[in-house]
């Protein structure tokens, strides 16, 4: 199993997080798509860190990737109740009011 | 003849793509987490398959034990508004970013699929609580505070935000 097996299976999972961020307008899938690609990006750093053992350099990349999506995932949903609270709704097709 | 690491990576990578692909598509935003969460936890068994096992622990403690929930608890929050009705026109943008992601995708996952390095021997305490956790506190200090002043700001952010703003 070489390392170009783990950067294939990397990229297919970033492309179902891109797709399904480009698709869906129900926010909370769309945050659960960015985590989802959070998580692929994770997977190059530590196969490129295995093929190169020699450091941790993408292991400890990959620990601050992990902190920083849990930081985001925090705000983002935080962000999702405000906007559910003002339009009733978590369809991001309702945030139009800057296009106007 | 496969090896274990192989039959490992084989079945985590299967379980994470279908676990995304549930993520993505399905209408209940429950399905969804739960979708995640298998997605996840196949992550953490590939993650073994890399010598990675702090970042497995990790993987597992973070991501399915707290942002998964946290996902679930918004679910709860929310309610039935969490389920957004089906999409209604703007095909053409919906195909043509699919089209655009599916082609980019496989343009790079066929390309990247035959390169090939050797592994490297990794040392005794590759991956490892003490081996990670010296690179960590030795190399990354500086970074490693820094991030925990970023996870306050975005607790504290998060407070702010999504409190009520009855008085």
């Amino acid at each position: 199993m070489g390392v170009g097996t783990y950067l294939a299976l990397a990229s297919v999972l970033f492309g179902i997080g891109a797709a399904g961020f480009l698709t869906r307008r129900n926010m909370l899938i769309q945050l659960m798509s960015i985590e989802l690609m959070l998580n692929s990006v994770n997977v190059v750093l530590l196969a490129f860190n295995r093929v190169n053992p020699g450091n941790h350099d993408g292991q400890v990349f990959a620990f601050f990737v992990i902190a920083v999506a849990a930081a985001e995932a925090a705000v983002g949903l935080a962000i999702l109740i405000a906007y559910y609270r003002i339009k009733k709704t978590i369809d991001t097709d309702a945030a139009s009011l800057l296009k106007y | 003849m496969t090896s274990p690491g192989t039959i490992l990576f084989v079945t985590t990578a299967i379980f994470a793509m279908a676990g995304g692909l549930v993520t993505i598509s399905a209408r209940r935003p429950l399905r969804a987490a739960i979708g995640l969460l298998v997605h996840i936890i196949s992550l953490a068994g590939m993650f073994l398959t890399l010598d990675a096992q702090l970042l497995a622990a990790l993987q597992l403690l973070v991501y399915a034990g707290a942002v998964v929930v946290l996902f679930v608890f918004v679910i709860m929050l929310i309610g039935p508004a969490s389920e957004v009705g089906p999409i209604e026109g703007r095909f053409a943008s919906r195909t043509l970013s699919l089209a655009v992601t599916i082609a980019i995708v496989l343009a790079v996952s066929t390309s990247l699929a035959y390169f090939d390095l050797p592994w490297g021997a990794p040392s005794e305490d590759f991956g490892t609580v003490e081996g990670l956790g010296m690179a960590i506190y030795s190399k990354a200090l500086v970074p490693f505070e820094v991030v925990s002043i970023t996870l306050l700001v975005a607790i504290v952010g998060a407070v702010a935000i999504a409190r009520s703003r009855t008085e």
